[in-house]
C-alpha cells in the first residue's frame, strides 16, 4: 500500500496544470475564481480547446477519443480541472449520453454524435425528471407510440438544466404502458430540441438564476433510428448512466478549489479587528471541514483503485458515500463562505451577473455572492438521486437491511 | 407563570394575522405597501410600543412579539422592524421629550418610515465597531463615512446614523447616534435588495451637517443605547422568525401527506418521518426561546440581557437554518424555485440569521458572560 503518487503521476499533473495556465481564457477564469458559473460561451470555448488537445473525452475508449489513461490519470485531470477552476466538458453530453451511446448505440449514432458531443458543437440536456416522478423515476409517463418509422411523443419533462442552451434532449420515455414491471417499458430516446410541438419554459431558481426548465411535448415525431439501445430496454441504459452520475457529483476539486480560496478570504474578513481566520471556532469549522474533504479524497482513491485493478463492474458501494459526502461538504462550504461574509452576506446577487463592474460595489463581490451560492446549491443533494436515496441504497443494497 | 395570552392580545393576533395574510404567489421584487402600511397605522400597531402619554397604546413586548409573529406567518415586507421596533426604540429610549413626542406621533400616523444605519463594511456583527466620523463644530457636527447593510434605508425619510466623535475604532466609548433627514445636502442613497428581497440601501454620507440638536443622547455615550435597542430588535426578529419557521415547517408536513412517490405519499417513509420530527422539535426550542428573548428583553440589567437575547439568537439561528435548509430539501425540485412561496421564507430565515449576529457570534457572547447562569465561587 502506498497512498502517494507516483512521480510519473506528479509529472502528469503539472502537464495538466501547464496546460491549462497557457490555454484557458483569463476572463473566464477570473470569473470562476471569484464564484461565477461558466456562461454557454466560456464552456463551449474551453471544450473545445480541450477537445483539440484530445481531452475533452479522457474517459471515453480509446477508439471514441478517449485518451487511453488509466483511472489515476483521469482523477487527476479532473481535479486539476475543477480545483484550477476551469469550466468542466459539459457533463450531459461528455459524461452522460456520450456513455451511453457508446455502450448501447449502433454504429450510425456513434458517427453520427460522438464527435459532436466531443466538440460541443450539440449541447445535450438531461430529460429524464418529470412533474410526477423525480425519485421514483420509472413511474415516468412521457409516452412514446410507434408510428410507421417514427415515435410521437406526448408528455413533459421538467427541471431540465441548461434545456434553453440545448440542441438535443436525450429522454426516457413510456413506449410499453403494459409491461409487467414499470421500469420494463421504458426507451431511451434521442430528440431534436427544433422538433415541432417541442416547447421550453424557463423555470427561475430561488436564488434568481435561469439553469433549469420545463420541456413539453406535443405530438413531437421522432425517427425510429434515435431509439438507443433495445426498445423497452431503456431502464438499463438509465442504470448506467445514473451509476456514472452519482461519481461525477462528489466535485472534490471543486470543493477543494472553494475551500483554499474561503481560506484566503477569512484571512482578509475582520472580526473584532483580528481576522476571521484567526476566530478559533471559525477556525475549527473549516479544519473539520477540510478534514472530512480529505477522507472522502482517500474514499474516492480507493473506489478508483478498486476500479482501476477489478475493471469496472458493479459499481463499488463506496460510490453511494462519494454522492453524499461530497454534496454535503459542497453545501457546507457555501454554508461558511456566507458565515464568512457576515452581514454583508445580505447584499445579495445573482449567480449569473457578469463579473467585474466597475462601479465601487456596496459590498465585495465575494460577499455579494455568498448567499445566491449558499441558495442555489441546495440543490445538490436533491437532484442526480437525492441524498435520502443514496441513504436506502447504502441501507438496502450494501448493508442489506 | 402564565403562558396564555389575554382576550385582548388574542384579537391583536387575529388582527394581525388577517391583514398580513400572505399572498399564494411568492413576493416578487422589493415592494412593500404604503397602502397596508396606513392600515396597520389605522390597527394601532405602529403606535403599539409608545407612551400612551406620548400618545402611544403603552404595548410592550409580548405584544411586539405577537405582530412580528404574524409578520413572520405572511412574510411581511413593510418597514416595521425598521421603524416601530428599533426607530420607536431609539425614539423611546434615547430622545428628550420634545423630539419623543414628535417622532412617536409621526411614526404612530404612519407618515415617517425610518432606518437605522449602522453596519459598515469592514464591521462584521461587531456592534462597537464604528468608524464613521462625527467632528464637531461650533453649531453642531459633520458627518462622513458609509453605511453599507441599511435596511429600507433607501425610502426612510429619518436615518438614525451611529458614528465615531472620538476613540478608537473599536472602542466602545466614543460612539454618538444622530438624528438625520434622509434628503440632507449630502445624503446618497443606493438601493438594492437584500438576499431576501427585503428593500436595504448603502447610505453615504459626504460631509453631512447637522446642528447640535440632532444628537441623541450624549456625546460619544450612545453604545448602551445602541445595544439596548438592538437586543430589543432581536428579540422582535427570533418572533418573526418563529413565524417564519412555523410556515416553512406547515407547508413540509402537508406536502408530505400529498406529494406521492413509489405509489404512497412521502410522509409514509420513516426517514422523513423522523426528519419531520426533528424540525417541529427545532420549532418548539426556537418558539420557547423566542418567549424567553421577549421577556428578557426588558431586563434592566444589561448583561442578564444581553446573554439571554444571545442566546435565543443562537437557538433561532441553529434551528431556523435546519427548519430552511430541510424543508426545501423534503420538498425536492419544487423546493428550488423561485415561483413556490417556500423558497421566500428559506431566505427570509436565511436575512434573519445574518442580522445582528450570526449564532456563532452570539454562542461567543453567552460563553464569554459565562452563560445565562454565573455561578460565583
Ligand atoms: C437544480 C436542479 C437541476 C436538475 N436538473 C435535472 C436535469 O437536467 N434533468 C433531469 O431529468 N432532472 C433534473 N433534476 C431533477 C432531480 O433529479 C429531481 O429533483 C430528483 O430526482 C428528486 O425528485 P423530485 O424533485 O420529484 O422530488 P421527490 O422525489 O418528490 O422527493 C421529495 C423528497 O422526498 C424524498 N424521498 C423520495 N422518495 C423517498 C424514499 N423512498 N425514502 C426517503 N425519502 C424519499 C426525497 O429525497 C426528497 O427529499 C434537477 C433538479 C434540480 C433541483
Amino acid at each position: 500500500m502506498d497512498l502517494r503518487f507516483t512521480s510519473e503521476e506528479q509529472e502528469f499533473r503539472q502537464e495538466v496544470r501547464s496546460f491549462i495556465a497557457a490555454n484557458l481564457d483569463q476572463e473566464t477564469h477570473a470569473s470562476m475564481l471569484a464564484g461565477h458559473r461558466p456562461s454557454k460561451d466560456q464552456i463551449v470555448a474551453w471544450q473545445r480547446v480541450l477537445n483539440k488537445k484530445g481531452w475533452a473525452t479522457v474517459d471515453w475508449p480509446a477508439e471514441f477519443g478517449g485518451t487511453g489513461w488509466n483511472i489515476i490519470r483521469r482523477h487527476i485531470f479532473r481535479e486539476e480541472v475543477q480545483a484550477y477552476p476551469a469550466p468542466e466538458p459539459l457533463a450531459f453530453g461528455v459524461y452522460m449520453v456520450g456513455p451511453v451511446i457508446i455502450t448501447f448505440g449502433n454504429e450510425d449514432q456513434k458517427k453520427k454524435f460522438l464527435p459532436r458531443i466531443a466538440n460541443l458543437d450539440d449541447w445535450w440536456c438531461q430529460g429524464f425528471s418529470e412533474p410526477g416522478s423525480g425519485s421514483d423515476l420509472a413511474s415516468l409517463k412521457t409516452a412514446a407510440r410507434r408510428d410507421g418509422d417514427h415515435y410521437i411523443v406526448n408528455g413533459q419533462k421538467t427541471w431540465t438544466t441548461y434545456a434553453q442552451y440545448a440542441d438535443w434532449i436525450f429522454c426516457l420515455v413510456r413506449t410499453n404502458p403494459q409491461a409487467a414491471k414499470p421500469q420494463e417499458g421504458i426507451s431511451f430516446l434521442l430528440i431534436d430540441m427544433k422538433s415541432p410541438g417541442l416547447t421550453v419554459r424557463p423555470i427561475v431558481t430561488v436564488d434568481g438564476g435561469r439553469e433549469i426548465n420545463e420541456v413539453f411535448f406535443d405530438d413531437v415525431k421522432v425517427p425510429i433510428e434515435n431509439l438507443v439501445g433495445v426498445e423497452n430496454r431503456g431502464w438499463d441504459c438509465a442504470k448506467f448512466l445514473l451509476s456514472n452520475e452519482r461519481v461525477n457529483t462528489a466535485r472534490i476539486g471543486a470543493t477543494k478549489e472553494r475551500l483554499r480560496r474561503l481560506k484566503k478570504l477569512a484571512a482578509e474578513a475582520q472580526e473584532g479587528g483580528r481576522p476571521l481566520i484567526e476566530d478559533q471556532s471559525f477556525a475549527e469549522k473549516l479544519a473539520d471541514l477540510e478534514i472530512e474533504l480529505k477522507a472522502l479524497e482517500i474514499t474516492q482513491l480507493r473506489v478508483l483503485a478498486n476500479e482501476n485493478k477489478n475493471g469496472k463492474g458493479k459499481p463499488d458501494p463506496a460510490s453511494s458515500v462519494l454522492k453524499l459526502r461530497g454534496t454535503e461538504l459542497q453545501q457546507r462550504i457555501t454554508e461558511l463562505t456566507l458565515q464568512a461574509a457576515g452581514p454583508h452576506g445580505l447584499v445579495g446577487e445573482n449567480l449569473d451577473a457578469p463579473l467585474g463592474h466597475n462601479e465601487d460595489e456596496i459590498a465585495p463581490e465575494w460577499m455579494r455572492l455568498a448567499a445566491p451560492t449558499y441558495f442555489n446549491t441546495r440543490k445538490v443533494t436533491i437532484y442526480g438521486g437525492s441524498n435520502e436515496i443514496q441513504r436506502n441504497i447504502i441501507a438496502k443494497q450494501i448493508l442489506g437491511l | 407563570m402564565d403562558f396564555d395570552l389575554s382576550d385582548e392580545q388574542r384579537l391583536l393576533r387575529d388582527n394581525v394575522e388577517r391583514l398580513s395574510a400572505p399572498t399564494e404567489a411568492a413576493p416578487q421584487g422589493t415592494a412593500w405597501s404604503r397602502e397596508r402600511w396606513k392600515q396597520f397605522a389605522e390597527l394601532g400597531l405602529l403606535a403599539l410600543p409608545f407612551d400612551e402619554a406620548d400618545g402611544g397604546l403603552g404595548w410592550g413586548a409580548v405584544e411586539t412579539m405577537i405582530v412580528m409573529e404574524a409578520f413572520g406567518k405572511g412574510l411581511v415586507r413593510e418597514p416595521y422592524l425598521s421603524t416601530v421596533v428599533i426607530g420607536g426604540g431609539l425614539v423611546r429610549h434615547g430622545c428628550g421629550d420634545a423630539v419623543r413626542k414628535e417622532l412617536a406621533g409621526r411614526i404612530a400616523s404612519g407618515e415617517l418610515v425610518v432606518a437605522f444605519a449602522h453596519v459598515e463594511r469592514e464591521a462584521r456583527h461587531e456592534l462597537a465597531d464604528v468608524a464613521l466620523s462625527a467632528r464637531k463644530t461650533t453649531e453642531g457636527f459633520v458627518l462622513d463615512g458609509v453605511k453599507s447593510v441599511v435596511p429600507h434605508g433607501d425610502e426612510a425619510e429619518l436615518l438614525f446614523v451611529s458614528a465615531r466623535t472620538g476613540g478608537e475604532r473599536h472602542a466602545r466609548d466614543g460612539i454618538s447616534l444622530f438624528r438625520i433627514d434622509a434628503k440632507a445636502k449630502g445624503v446618497t442613497r443606493r438601493a438594492y435588495g437584500l438576499a431576501d428581497g427585503t428593500p436595504g440601501a448603502e447610505v453615504r454620507l459626504d460631509n453631512v451637517v447637522v446642528s447640535a440638536d440632532m444628537l441623541v443622547g450624549e456625546v460619544g455615550k450612545a453604545l448602551p443605547l445602541i445595544e439596548r435597542v438592538t437586543d430589543e430588535a432581536i428579540a422582535a426578529l427570533c418572533a418573526e422568525a418563529v413565524g417564519v419557521m412555523s410556515v416553512m415547517c406547515d407547508m413540509t408536513v402537508s406536502y408530505l401527506k400529498t406529494r406521492k412517490q413509489f405509489g404512497r405519499p412521502i410522509g409514509a417513509f420513516q426517514a422523513l418521518q423522523h426528519r419531520a420530527a426533528d424540525m417541529f422539535i427545532g420549532l418548539e426550542q426556537a418558539r420557547s426561546m423566542a418567549v424567553y428573548a421577549t421577556m428578557m428583553a426588558t431586563e434592566n440589567d444589561p448583561a442578564q440581557r444581553s446573554a439571554a437575547i444571545s442566546a435565543a439568537k443562537v437557538t433561532i439561528g441553529r434551528n431556523g437554518r435546519f427548519i430552511g435548509e430541510q424543508a426545501v430539501q423534503l420538498h425536492g425540485g419544487i423546493g428550488m424555485t423561485m415561483e413556490y412561496r417556500l423558497g421566500a421564507y428559506f431566505k427570509r430565515m436565511t436575512s434573519i440569521g445574518l442580522m445582528f449576529g450570526d449564532a456563532d457570534h452570539h454562542l461567543r457572547k453567552v460563553a464569554k458572560a459565562g452563560g445565562l447562569e454565573q455561578i460565583t465561587a
